[in-house]
């Protein structure tokens, strides 16, 4: 068996400037179900081994599979979500395999017609927003799980019979980092969509990569290879770049890429051949005679088309366009719905005053600066959030229209969020408001440089650098309450007279 | 159609798990040949105009709800394995091919 060492990523850049790497990800996703695709067991993670089965999912003789609506609805969700032409009549096919977790001794899958094709999802690579095309999306179920002792296995059929969407992308990722996008950007939109919870430790998402390179301007793909079983995003994104440089290393030598399978080790770094790679007619793929044409009607459409949210990708957009955000904040507010929920509301629940075109810049900037960096170092979700996002809004009105400075703000921010009082009724019970008062300012101001005659007349004598520390003077005064720019024009004036 | 050889045989009693004796192996190869020769026959016929027809009767899938219902309880789902370690079924390892 060979293996291949681990390449430092400096080789990278330079040997891609002749070498085009194409990439294509099957990305299995768990569908949230409470019960299996085919049969009425339970569907649960951790269970003790083998206690959610039932005559089916252990392949027993004188069982008849029945599909289980919400699979079919969920998957469905995903076909639209995805802009996917949605096949009113597709059809379900045995895929055959021998392996102890399968005890049919074959999967029900999808194969000449598929639930869904011909879709695209949208991927942000950095902030730029690119279309991936999908070439299909079916649905199938899972086999369950081995764990190898010696000359044995050990087999837990919990996870046999739940049900899958397997998306399969274009051959047209071009580069390790869009394939790790790619898939963050299938976790994002099935948590969008609450179709998956995703959680890639508990297997429910799960990433096989098909990578080749070609020499640049050749029109040919190369031979590819696949990579199983890669759980991580990280892992996702070294897996492939490890491949990529493993096989334009074998051609610039003279050698021949095999088709195969590999799996990637994690741990080493490294990745090895698995088996052979069956063709796809290995499988003796045919239409499952237990069950008639899968139809989706329109009260399935009608139920997906009425319950599907704004997706990321659009709302991407919206929040530069109309909200002012930045590009790298507008990504971060799409990165979970909860998050971009949030936002929402507390721009929805500014004043009107709020300048219209940048309503939601100084929301993005406290929401994800103060607000997410509290709640993180409470380990705690957006959904919990102790400060709603009206209160919020109120902070962020507060500082813009000068009631209160942003430096107080962050006192504010820091006491609401503690006690989940609003901002508005803390700023008065505190008496925090901002003192833009001329003639209260230079009440103190005149007090200030009475007591600091010194260095008033080290500054005139020319110390200038000495103009920040009148400006505290009068700010620890005040209690960091006096207006920062008028106290400054104030200062400098009193000071020059 | 021609005649399965032997090499094909094989291929496919090694895809279904099949141990075949050369003996056996000769059988298969002359009845899978005449089955594929009556297959031959059949696809003289013109079908272009003819929906492909995999369901005997004209009725879509039956959907259930979401509804979970008992499981088998472990006991009974290994009562019928052959070797089992504590909750698991217990079977040979199956070795990957290279």
């Amino acid at each position: 068996m060979s293996t291949v060492a681990p390449v430092g990523d400096a080789a990278l850049p330079a040997v891609l400037d002749e070498w085009e790497p194409v990439i294509g990800l099957e990305i299995h996703v768990q569908l949230a179900t409470a019960s299996k695709a085919f049969s009425p067991s339970g569907v649960a993670f951790g269970a003790p081994p083998n206690s959610l089965t039932d005559p089916l999912v252990l392949g027993l003789p004188g069982t008849l599979p029945v599909f289980n609506r919400r699979a079919l609805e969920l998957a469905v969700r995903l076909g639209v979500a995805t802009s996917s032409k949605i096949r009113a009549r597709s059809r379900f096919a045995r895929k055959h395999y021998f392996y102890p977790d399968l005890p049919k001794g074959y999967q029900i899958s999808q194969y000449d017609e598929p639930l869904c094709e011909d879709g695209a999802i949208d991927v942000l690579v950095g902030t730029r927003r690119m279309a991936i095309r999908l070439q299909r999306i079916h649905l199938e179920e899972d086999a369950g799980k081995s764990s190898h002792e010696g000359a044995t296995s050990h087999l837990d059929l919990n996870r046999a019979g739940v049900p899958l969407v397997e998306v399969v992308t274009a051959p047209e990722l071009a580069s390790a980092e869009e394939a790790a996008e790619l898939m963050r950007s299938i976790h994002r939109l099935v948590r969008w969509l609450e179709i998956s919870e995703a959680d890639m430790e508990k297997g429910q998402l799960r990433c096989d990569a098909n990578v080749s390179v070609r020499r640049r301007g050749e029109d040919r793909l190369g031979t590819r290879t696949e990579l199983k079983n890669i759980n991580s995003f990280r892992f996702v994104q070294k897996a492939i770049e490890h491949e990529i440089l493993r096989q334009i290393r074998i051609l610039e030598t003279g050698g021949r890429i095999l088709r195969e399978t590999r799996l990637w080790d994690a741990m080493g770094g490294v990745s090895f051949p698995m088996r052979s790679k069956e063709e796809a007619n290995d499988y003796r793929y045919f239409p499952d005679p237990d069950l008639p044409p899968l139809v989706v009607d329109a009260q399935i459409m009608g139920a997906v088309l009425g319950t599907l949210p704004e997706l990321p990708g659009p709302r991407f957009e919206r929040y530069q366009r109309e909200l002012g955000v930045s590009p790298d904040d507008a990504r971060t507010l799409v990165s979970e719905r909860p998050l971009a929920e949030y936002f929402e509301a507390a721009v929805a629940a500014r004043r009107p005053e709020a300048a219209v075109g940048v309503r939601g810049r100084a929301v993005a900037n406290w929401l994800l600066t103060e607000l997410l960096g509290a709640l993180n170092g409470d380990d705690k979700a957006i959904g919990d959030s102790p400060l709603s996002p009206a209160s919020l809004a109120e902070l962020v009105d507060l500082i813009e229209d000068g009631t209160i400075s942003g430096k107080i703000g962050k006192d504010v921010f820091e006491s609401c969020y503690a006690s989940g009082q609003s901002p508005a009724a803390y700023v008065e019970s505190k008496g925090l408001r901002q003192i833009s008062n001329e003639a209260e300012l230079l009440k103190i101001i005149e007090q200030v440089l009475v007591t600091c005659a010194k260095q008033a007349a080290d500054y005139r004598a020319g110390k200038e650098g000495l103009f920040g520390f009148f400006v505290g003077q009068v700010m620890k005064a005040t209690g960091g309450r006096a207006n920062p720019q008028l106290t400054s024009e104030l200062m400098l004036r009193a000071l020059k007279s | 159609m021609a005649e399965l050889t032997a090499h094909e045989v094989s291929e496919i009693a090694h895809l279904a798990m099949l141990t075949l004796s050369a003996e056996e192996a000769e059988t298969m190869r002359l009845e899978l040949s005449a089955i594929l020769e009556s297959m031959t026959a059949l696809a003289a016929v013109d079908t272009s105009s003819v929906v492909p027809m995999t369901h005997a009767v004209p009725m879509d899938l039956r959907l259930r709800a979401d509804v979970v219902e008992p499981s088998l309880p472990v006991e009974v789902a290994l009562g019928a394995a052959p070797a089992r370690a504590e909750d698991a079924f217990v079977v040979p390892v199956v070795i990957s091919e290279a």
